[in-house]
């Protein structure tokens, strides 16, 4: 990944920044510059928001073959995470083995290293999930 | 009043016994273990590391109380494992938690009283007005080479105090440190694994500082150990804690609340902070508390620390207790935690 796309993005990884349209209320993550549904009417309207830290399994797959840099992660679980004001984001499910994840399990945002540009770049951070029961 | 507004307390889930670690080394682990009075050590995730841990920490201390993070003039993140040799780990903390950009923000090193020494330059700038809230980090993922003695306590976590002077759940009365040049454990920049000298890491460096660490601020306040309900000394295994606290004339009831070493191994800079949350989610008002940290080096930050009525108030629940992370843990066997720690040489693509 390049620095700069990835530094511009540090408010959404690091702390879900997303967007809501003012026009019909809807929380867009990540961020979109028009509503998809207000298109001109949302103009000038798509404020920042922050999405909230807690949500549910949607969805989720075991990896077995592992994407770059998740090598040592595997086998590792990546889930669509329906987020309790409204989108689905994708991400990783940390800290369980695959058979503790259910459809519909509650999960909550935890800051982890997302990779890294070799042994001498820089590190990537941000959201990734956890089981509730795990967390608290 | 200058004191603590807000406490949070991190430490992974992953555990590694010493019987497991000694058997890969033809050593009999379990008694090593118990000689050193630990049970088991934590072990980060494979995407964790002291970055990963302070934001966890500072994120629990600020789910306690209602302040704006942009009220946190300053940031200090101690630990002997930063990710990066330059560039902060103070820098990405402020950013996770919303504080930037109008404050100051700097890492410390003083091997495991690098955070503890954030505590006081926190309270420095709180109570010259220079800053409204000030928060002190500690934490490390810490490394033993494999095979080493270090290699059975050296383990991950981390804690965050956020420090004011309004709605103060825990006062601090006063801190004290003593500090000299002794090299009893030490990392050459570039070298994956630190130096020891043996024994000598006993006698002239933890028990010569902490002992007269304590006894000075006890001096200077004028306290007995029987005034302070906990005490919480540098933890490097289960026993060295409690043999300082038995030679100073403290008893067990008041070490056994701040000493989790036994459950987690040595976090290093998370070590007494972590300690100190693991009293706080206990204590009363009124309750007095003497904190020592210890950093080879050699140096000791002492705490003489008194809760409030503030403590009623304040919510606790709203992240997890340090209770929680210990019985929360998963064990894994040698073969995990050399994958966790990325110590398996994988193919090249
Ligand atoms: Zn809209």
């Amino acid at each position: 990944m390049q620095i700069p796309r990835f530094w511009r993005q540090i408010p959404n990884r690091y702390n879900l920044i997303g967007v809501q349209c003012e026009n019909c209320k809807k929380v867009y993550f990540p961020p979109r510059i028009v509503c998809p549904d207000c298109h001109r009417l949302s103009i000038g309207k798509m404020k920042q928001y922050k999405l909230s830290d807690k949500g549910v399994v949607h969805s989720y797959t075991v990896i077995y073959e592992p994407a770059e840099g998740f090598e040592n992660q595997v086998p590792y679980i990546m889930a669509i995470i329906q987020l309790e004001d409204g989108p689905r984001i994708t991400a990783q499910i940390v800290d369980c083995n695959p058979e503790e994840v259910k459809i519909g399990s509650r999960v909550e945002m935890v800051f982890r290293r997302l990779g890294e540009d070799g042994k001498a770049g820089i590190i990537y951070y941000g959201y990734k999930f956890a089981l509730v029961k795990t967390q608290t | 009043m200058v004191g603590i507004v807000s406490y949070g307390g991190y430490v992974p889930r992953y555990r590694i016994t010493p019987a497991e670690i000694g058997a890969v080394w033809g050593i009999d682990g379990k008694s090593y273990g118990e000689s050193l009075g630990v049970k088991a050590k934590s072990v980060p995730g494979a995407d964790e590391d002291t970055i990963t841990i302070a934001v966890a920490a500072a994120r629990n201390a600020l789910k306690r109380v209602s302040i704006n993070p942009k009220d946190i003039g300053a940031i200090y993140c101690g630990s002997e494992s930063h990710p990066y040799a330059v560039k902060p780990t103070a820098t990405v903390v402020a950013e996770a938690i919303g504080a930037t950009p109008d404050l100051t923000a700097a890492d410390y090193e003083f091997a495991c009283k690098a955070g503890t020494a954030g505590i006081q330059t926190c309270m420095g700038l709180v109570k010259s007005g220079m800053i409204k809230y000030g928060l002190a980090i500690g934490s490390d993922t810490s490394q033993g080479a494999p095979g080493d003695p270090l290699e059975y306590t050296a383990s991950a976590g981390g804690a965050a105090l956020l420090i004011g002077n309004e709605k103060v759940v825990a006062e601090i009365n006063r801190t004290y440190s003593f500090t000299t040049d002794t090299p009893d454990f030490w990392r050459r920049e570039g070298q994956m694994y630190p130096s020891h000298g043996g024994r000598f890491t006993g006698e002239p460096a933890y028990f010569r500082h902490v002992l007269t660490c304590a006894k000075k601020l006890m001096e200077m306040q004028g306290t007995k150990p029987e005034d302070y309900q906990y005490a919480i000394f540098h933890q490097p295994n289960g026993r060295f804690p409690r043999r300082a606290g038995k030679m100073l004339g403290f008893k067990d009831e008041q070490i056994n609340q701040g000493l989790l070493t036994p459950y987690i191994g040595n976090t290093y800079s998370g070590a007494v902070m972590l300690g100190l949350c693991s009293v706080l989610d206990v204590a009363k008002p009124g309750d007095r508390i003497l904190a020592v940290a210890f950093g080879s080096g050699a140096g000791s930050d002492g705490f003489d620390i008194t809760v409030t009525d503030e403590i009623q108030n304040f919510k606790r629940e709203n992240a997890p207790l340090i209770r929680h992370y210990i019985e929360n843990a998963v064990e894994v066997n040698y073969a995990i935690y050399t994958k966790l720690k990325h110590q398996i040489i994988l193919r090249e693509e």
